[in-house]
């Protein structure tokens, strides 16, 4: 005999087996998700949820893929919230501190409540990589939020209204493009493949009749 | 929080490890590959499969799901379409959000053209997204484009479209340079050294990665990019047809809202299938690594439009998909922990394959293990096998799991599992779609004008197997190379008198071959009410 939980969707109750994710117990129950759904694993950040068990007062946030349901919980989804991004041109903009004050100016009003970091699903030191950004130290904040999926939890539970994913990827953008040091071997191969420095190589392997194209891939080296 | 029995299998394990660090399995012969593949891979399988009845591709092989959705009517073969009326009138429409649609839109708008994007759940709602291990690019001293082609021609059996895999190889270091410059975070040492690593059937270590969230550090570099340049997303809103002209050219595409039912008319001088693949269409029963959307929609839209598919019939089953626990059942446990060292154990401890063949090699040998040897761990869905993660601290330190496969350590440590301490339970699930509408070179299908096709809707680049990495390649190659192609194109195309015939046309086709499925295709999103989950 299945083991079965009672769970309230938006109020509603419905008995689920107790193996259920929240959001495959929506299933079972009936709902055809359109929004809060999206990779279903973990990555894409579209199931964000917010959850009470009966009888606590603590308010839980996690991702409705990720987390098994209970006895007693009280479900509501957040689909959707108007995360503020603002726009810029990557190439124009600067790995320096003003940018973040231009862009982001909010983040210089958090007022160290940690609201954020308590509600992340990814277990992430929001509120420290805001920090970071309010310093101009993009590298350590984009470590830092490095495992954002973007779900705007954070952002919802903000009382200085800051979108933390996107301080969170402008961050990691600078970091990747301007500070991070150059792959010169990079930089060196693509200039010799549009030199041409390839087109006779690929050429001649493109040419073989199957037979020896598969005695070559058979018996080709293995990097170690 | 694995069972008894579990834990009396990983005693076996954990008995075994210290001898195998340091050895390295013996890789398969091509005969032997060549005998497992037939006995075990799900491709031989003839019952998984159906024959096309209609469409140009009548008399072949289809996977039976996808056979039943291309036997099935439009959804609007009867709803009255509208299409003097265009809500869009664009250059260039992208259909599909993910990472090959937006490469895609964003070199259109580079090249000035006028592009809009649709897709039916959110920009980034992908399996771009979802990808884990890495991205392919022959960029360092001792490789060569010429030994990636050489690679992937063979993990593909050798049925690549020669034109398509050159693409692929040769502009493989320029898309890892042209993300890098986007602004996408990069595995490097402090030189700026890419780290790179093996993935099945590498010759050489060409694997790029931004720890294991490789495609979603991707995802969301383009996803921010489309947003700066705003370009318009309609969001929630699939393509349900493609729409042709008089002359027969892509003409645009008929949306339909996902929420409120509404039917709109997107026209477009040119229109990018960059719709992904068709995990959800759940194959032979397979539970899939996939996201919610990948119901093969754009090969049934192009289908019926008159765009033949290629190697529709091979589908790429990933090696170590979740075996346990359920909640996570056919999840993607990234290759990156075979290339870090972990190894494919059995129930009695033993290392029966290279951990690193090829990945239809290797699913084919987890199943031959599980169904035939017996050697299999008994799950409350099947069958797994030990991947020994374990072993990637005894080899590389303490800590690199962390580091380098976070999300795979949280993922687990959600179920009480730490994979630092324990091994993990996986099985196949399946992952890709090798086959898809046939391109040119150039990125366009040869059968309608101005229509193209980029990502994982493409057939042909890989052949019948695809090695990892190769994926998230060809949707920056081809998803980039579309955006160009269609800016330029668009330049030059005048529409004729925009019409919905080929609906009709393959309604009478249907008729004729007296198929009735009772359904209506495409898809859009699987049907999960009900009843426990897939």
């Amino acid at each position: 005999m299945q083991e079965m939980v009672n769970v309230y969707f938006f109020g509603k109750q419905y008995s689920v087996p107790a193996e259920l994710t929240i959001m495959t117990a929506m299933e079972y129950a009936g709902y055809k998700l359109v929004r809060g759904c999206g990779c279903r694993h973990g990555f894409c950040g579209a199931c964000a949820t917010i959850y009470r068990i009966k009888g606590n007062n603590e308010l839980k946030t996690c991702l409705a893929c990720q987390t098994q349901v209970q006895e007693g919980m009280y479900v509501a989804t957040l689909p959707f919230f108007p995360t503020d991004k603002r726009n810029y041109d990557i190439n124009e903009v600067e790995a320096k501190q003003k940018i973040m004050m231009e862009l982001y100016p909010e983040i210089y009003s958090c007022i160290g409540c940690n609201a954020c970091t308590k509600g992340c699903p990814q277990s992430l030191s929001v509120m420290q990589y805001i920090a970071y950004a309010q310093r101009g130290d993009f590298e350590k904040c984009a470590e830092e939020s490095f495992d954002c999926i973007g779900c705007g939890i954070c952002t919802s539970r903000c009382p200085a209204g800051i979108s933390h994913p996107m301080v969170g990827v402008l961050a990691r953008r600078l970091t990747g493009k301007y500070i991070a040091p150059k792959s010169e071997h990079l930089a060196e191969r693509v200039e010799a493949i549009n030199s041409g420095e390839f087109d006779s190589l690929i050429e001649q392997v493109m040419q073989k009749p199957i037979e020896e194209m598969k005695e070559l891939y058979n018996n080709r080296d293995i990097e170690k | 929080m694995f069972t008894a029995e579990m834990l009396e299998s990983i005693k076996k394990v954990e008995a075994t490890r210290a001898e195998r660090i340091g050895m390295e399995p013996r890789r398969m012969t091509a005969e032997e590959k060549d005998e497992l593949l037939r006995k075990f891979h799900p491709d031989y399988r003839q019952e998984g499969f159906q024959e096309l009845k209609v469409g140009p591709n009548k008399g072949e092989k289809v996977p039976f799901e996808l056979g039943t959705l291309l036997h099935s009517n439009s959804r609007i073969k009867d709803v009255p379409i509208d299409l003097n009326h265009a809500a869009y009138d664009v250059d260039v429409l992208v259909i599909g959000g993910g990472g090959a649609g937006s490469s895609a839109a964003i070199e259109a708008h580079e090249a000035g053209a006028n592009v809009m994007m649709v897709t039916k759940l959110r920009i980034g709602d992908a399996n771009t997204m979802m990808a884990e291990g890495g991205i392919q690019a022959a960029d360092k001293e001792n490789d060569s484009p010429e030994r990636h082609y050489l690679d992937a021609f063979g993990g593909g059996h050798f049925a690549a479209r020669p034109e398509l895999l050159r693409r692929l190889v040769m502009e493989a270091p320029d898309a890892i340079k042209w993300l890098n410059e986007l602004g996408v975070m990069f595995d490097k040492d402090k030189d700026g050294r890419m780290v790179t690593t093996h993935g099945g059937g590498t010759s050489r270590k060409r694997m790029h990665a931004c720890k294991d969230y490789s495609g979603a550090e991707i995802m969301r570099v383009l996803r921010d990019e489309v947003w700066n340049r705003q370009i318009p997303i309609a969001d929630f809103t699939a393509a349900v047809e493609l729409i042709k002209d008089d002359r027969g050219q892509a003409a645009g595409a008929v949306l339909q809202n996902m929420e409120t039912g509404e039917y709109k008319v997107a026209k477009a001088k040119t229109v990018i299938i960059a719709t992904g693949g068709a995990g959800r269409l759940h194959y032979q029963n397979f539970p899939t690594s996939n996201h919610y959307g990948a119901t093969a929609d754009g090969l049934v839209m192009g289908y019926r439009a008159g765009a033949p598919l290629l190697y529709q019939d091979t589908i790429q089953y990933h090696p170590t998909g979740v075996a346990y626990p359920a909640q996570i059942f056919g999840a993607l446990v990234t290759e990156k922990v075979r290339s870090l060292g972990a190894m494919l154990i059995n129930a009695e401890g033993e290392a029966f394959m290279h951990p690193l063949e090829t990945r239809d090699v290797s699913a084919a040998s987890i199943i031959r293990e599980c169904k035939e040897r017996g050697k299999g761990v008994p799950t409350p869905t099947g069958f797994g096998i030990w991947l020994d993660t374990p072993m990637i601290e005894m080899i590389h330190g303490e800590g690199t799991i962390e580091k380098r496969i976070p999300a795979m350590l949280r993922m687990y440590l959600n179920y009480g599992i730490d994979m630092r301490k324990q091994p993990i339970l996986i099985y196949p699930t399946l992952h890709y779609q090798n086959g898809g509408l046939e391109i040119g070179g150039e990125g366009f299908t040869k059968a309608i004008p101005n229509l193209l096709v980029a990502g994982e809707a493409v057939g042909g680049i890989h052949g019948r197997n695809r090695l990892m990495g190769n994926s998230l390649l060809d949707i920056i190659v081809f998803g980039r190379n579309a955006g160009k192609a269609a800016a330029a194109k668009c330049k030059e195309v005048t529409l004729g008198t925009m019409n919905l015939d080929h609906i009709q046309a393959y309604a009478g086709e249907l008729e004729k071959a007296d198929l009735h499925t009772g359904e209506v295709s495409p898809l859009l999103l699987p049907k999960y009410t009900f009843g426990m989950p897939k």
